[in-house]
């Protein structure tokens, strides 16, 4: 233990953690750790350039996940770091995946958008609009045959709000009666369209009822309200009732990391981010009577732990080039033929 | 011996694999009480109740996408899309989704589900009902593709594919489901990727698949009788490809005919067409000639239709004039 673990853990001997506490501190670590994948990609550091932050909508996924148990399964979208963080993944391995390492969890093959681990549950994050929701369906019924007692929870950004799958994915899973949850992270904006320019229909989770699921809109500001009608829903999905749950909240910054947001102005931005999940749970919890210094301790616990993370990601090597012709079919199939080798074998001849 | 359609071997597969394999579910549109639009699945419901015969609304990218979840979830689904032409619906469920996920997860995990379609002509289904898409698959890395063209093939390349880690997609040929065979299924198949000579001749090489193996036999038999004598390769699966039996036939030859029922631009017919000029051009004695459907869409007339794909006359014609 370093310093700052051991006054920790003289500070939590001391007194009971809340549960705000807690989810605070899960928020924190998604807060800390997309600034530290941010400073990746201004380092030159990360595997490509599409990376997509979650900060500003920490609630969302820290209120869910809290409500999730082992055992269940979930996809994400493109913007799902703070999901897989929130259900258990190591930093270390989700930013050497960042970084396309051999480290990481998909060996440098997936990257920032097509991380998973299967071990947590994580069916995978997807690049595609609402690729990866029809997923959580196969994997309730999965659930549903096996009468496993898990839920599959599909996440996704109000952009799929406007995709042909979400409907006949919802609409098998009422049909069927799944065990299975399908939330909205809003966060106002697909990349720069937003959400009122893109549909009529803005009370989102009336489109759910309407197909059968229960269906809640949520503000995201306190993530105990998230956590809370989270908890209500994924009850009610391990019985075999499906639900819908939207999550308000404002994205911070652009879509990604490249774009400036020039499709809103500064005071609109101002204003969302006065919208903080974080800050909000950080004051509530000081109104509890802990002491600022207490969660600076934490905050910086948390920053020491995302450090740590970046330098391992850095350290690792990045995959051989051999590793290229892996995993296109499985263990026991021959690898596709390289071009060269093809090549060569043709010229080969007499 | 016992006399088979194509349709009941395909059924009857289903149902043995299903016997043995607790973990194996249809999923489709009319899959179950409906029994298939061709009468597949006619009867299995009876069997296995309408949980491992489950009847879907009409969304095939969901369907797709549902069977990606369940076979991530330890069940082996097979997915029935009723027509080939309706891929395009499904396309980003199974090119972005089902054929790169064990790719892109570094090989955490497979996603070992069979898609049954069936695509072709012949049935004057118009030009949305009618198409031979394999070209679509065979583009995609990760994607198996096994089209059957026998009765007996029908039943063992189903069989195999519901044993194999990653997605297949299996096209069956409208036009075949009624082919009558006298098969003896417990003799042991040829393995899985490897194609099968169905007859052996000096003359010339013509490879081929699906429906078009039908023609090709009838072409030869017809070619036999001008002591043309043709040797014939019926792929049985496109990915995994068989170039070796490809590669060992021609070289005896220098002669080859590439007959698919595809239209002929960036075809299967296409891809095996360069391969074999590629790798086989020392024993070439002539160019690879492609026979396959015209580059336009398919009419409802049957004139037309027939018109529009390779016909066993055409085949015989252009073999003749390769060898002459």
């Amino acid at each position: 233990m370093n310093m700052t673990e051991i006054k920790l853990k003289h500070i939590h001997d001391a007194r009971t953690n809340s549960r705000l506490e807690d989810l605070y501190r899960q928020m924190r670590r998604v807060r800390t750790f997309e600034e530290r994948v941010g400073e990746l990609f201004v380092r030159g550091q990360s595997a490509g350039s599409m990376l997509h932050l979650s900060i500003g909508e920490e609630s969302a996924a820290v209120g869910v996940c809290s409500a999730m148990k082992e055992g269940d399964s979930f996809t994400t979208h493109h913007r799902g770091h703070g999901i897989f963080l929130s259900r258990g993944a190591n930093p270390n391995l989700m930013m050497a995946e960042i970084a396309g390492k051999e480290t990481g969890y998909c060996k440098g093959k997936g990257g920032s958008m097509h991380i998973a681990d299967m071990g947590l549950g994580h069916l995978g994050a997807n690049a595609i609009v609402g690729g990866g929701i029809p997923a959580v369906v196969g994997a309730g019924l999965a659930a549903k045959r096996g009468k496993t007692g898990a839920i599959s929870v599909a996440f996704f950004g109000d952009g799929a709000m406007q995709q042909g799958i979400l409907y006949e994915s919802m609409n098998m899973a009422a049909l069927w009666d799944l065990p299975v949850l399908f939330v909205c992270i809003n966060n106002q904006y697909g990349m720069g369209t937003r959400i009122d320019q893109a549909t009529k229909a803005t009370n989102l989770h009336e489109r759910a009822i309407a197909l059968g699921l229960n269906g809640i809109s949520v503000d995201g500001l306190n993530v105990e309200t998230v956590q809370e009608t989270a908890q209500k829903l994924t009850d009610d999905a391990r019985v075999g009732k499906p639900g819908f749950l939207a999550v308000s909240c404002y994205r911070f910054f652009g879509h990604a990391r490249m774009d400036k947001s020039p499709y809103r102005s500064e005071e609109e931005e101002t204003e969302g981010r006065k919208r903080d999940p974080v800050l909000f749970a950080r004051d509530n919890i000081i109104k509890e009577g802990v002491s600022d210094e207490v969660l600076d301790i934490i905050d910086q616990s948390i920053s020491d732990e995302m450090d740590s993370a970046i330098d391992f990601a850095i350290s690792s090597s990045p995959p051989p080039l051999s590793s290229m012709f892996r995993d296109v079919y499985g263990p026991n199939e021959p690898e596709p033929e390289p071009v060269q080798t093809r090549i060569n074998r043709i010229l080969a001849r007499e | 011996m016992v006399e088979l359609t194509y349709r009941d071997a395909l059924r009857q597969a289903l149902y043995d694999a299903m016997i043995e394999d607790e973990s194996i579910f249809i999923i489709g549109e009319e899959v179950g009480r409906y029994g298939g639009a061709y009468g597949v699945t006619k009867g299995l419901i009876d069997k296995f109740g309408p949980e491992r015969l489950l009847d879907t609304p009409i969304s095939e990218p969901a369907i797709i996408g549902t069977a990606i979840g369940a076979a991530m979830s330890g069940l082996r689904p097979v997915a029935e899309l009723m027509y080939v032409d309706f891929i395009g619906m499904t396309m980003d469920q199974l090119g972005n989704q089902a054929a790169k996920i064990r790719y892109m997860f570094g090989g955490q995990i497979g996603v070992p589900l069979v898609l049954r379609t069936q695509g072709g002509a012949g049935r004057s289904a118009g030009a949305q009902h009618s198409q031979s898409l394999e070209a679509f698959i065979m583009h995609t890395p990760g994607l198996r593709l096994a089209m059957p063209a026998t009765v007996s093939d029908a039943y063992h390349l189903l069989r195999q594919s519901l044993t194999k880690p990653d997605p297949v997609v299996f096209i069956e040929h409208k036009s075949l489901y009624s082919l009558k065979e006298d098969v003896d299924l417990s003799i042991e198949p040829l393995p899985w990727g490897k194609a099968a000579v169905r007859r052996h001749g000096s003359d010339i090489v013509i490879v081929t698949y699906s429906r078009q193996l039908q023609f090709v036999m009838q072409a030869a038999q017809a070619l036999s009788k001008q002591n043309i004598e043709a040797t014939v390769i019926d792929l049985r699966t496109l990915n995994p490809l068989d170039f070796d039996t490809i590669r060992k036939e021609v070289e005896k030859v220098g002669k080859v005919l590439v007959v698919s029922e595809a239209v002929l631009t960036s075809g299967v017919a296409s891809e095996l067409s360069a391969r074999i000029s590629e790798e086989c051009f020392d024993y070439l004695t002539d160019p690879v000639v492609r026979v396959a459907g015209e580059d336009c869409p398919i009419s409802v007339s049957a004139d037309l239709e027939a018109g529009s794909i390779p016909s066993p006359k055409v085949i015989e014609e252009t073999a003749k004039r390769l060898v002459m």
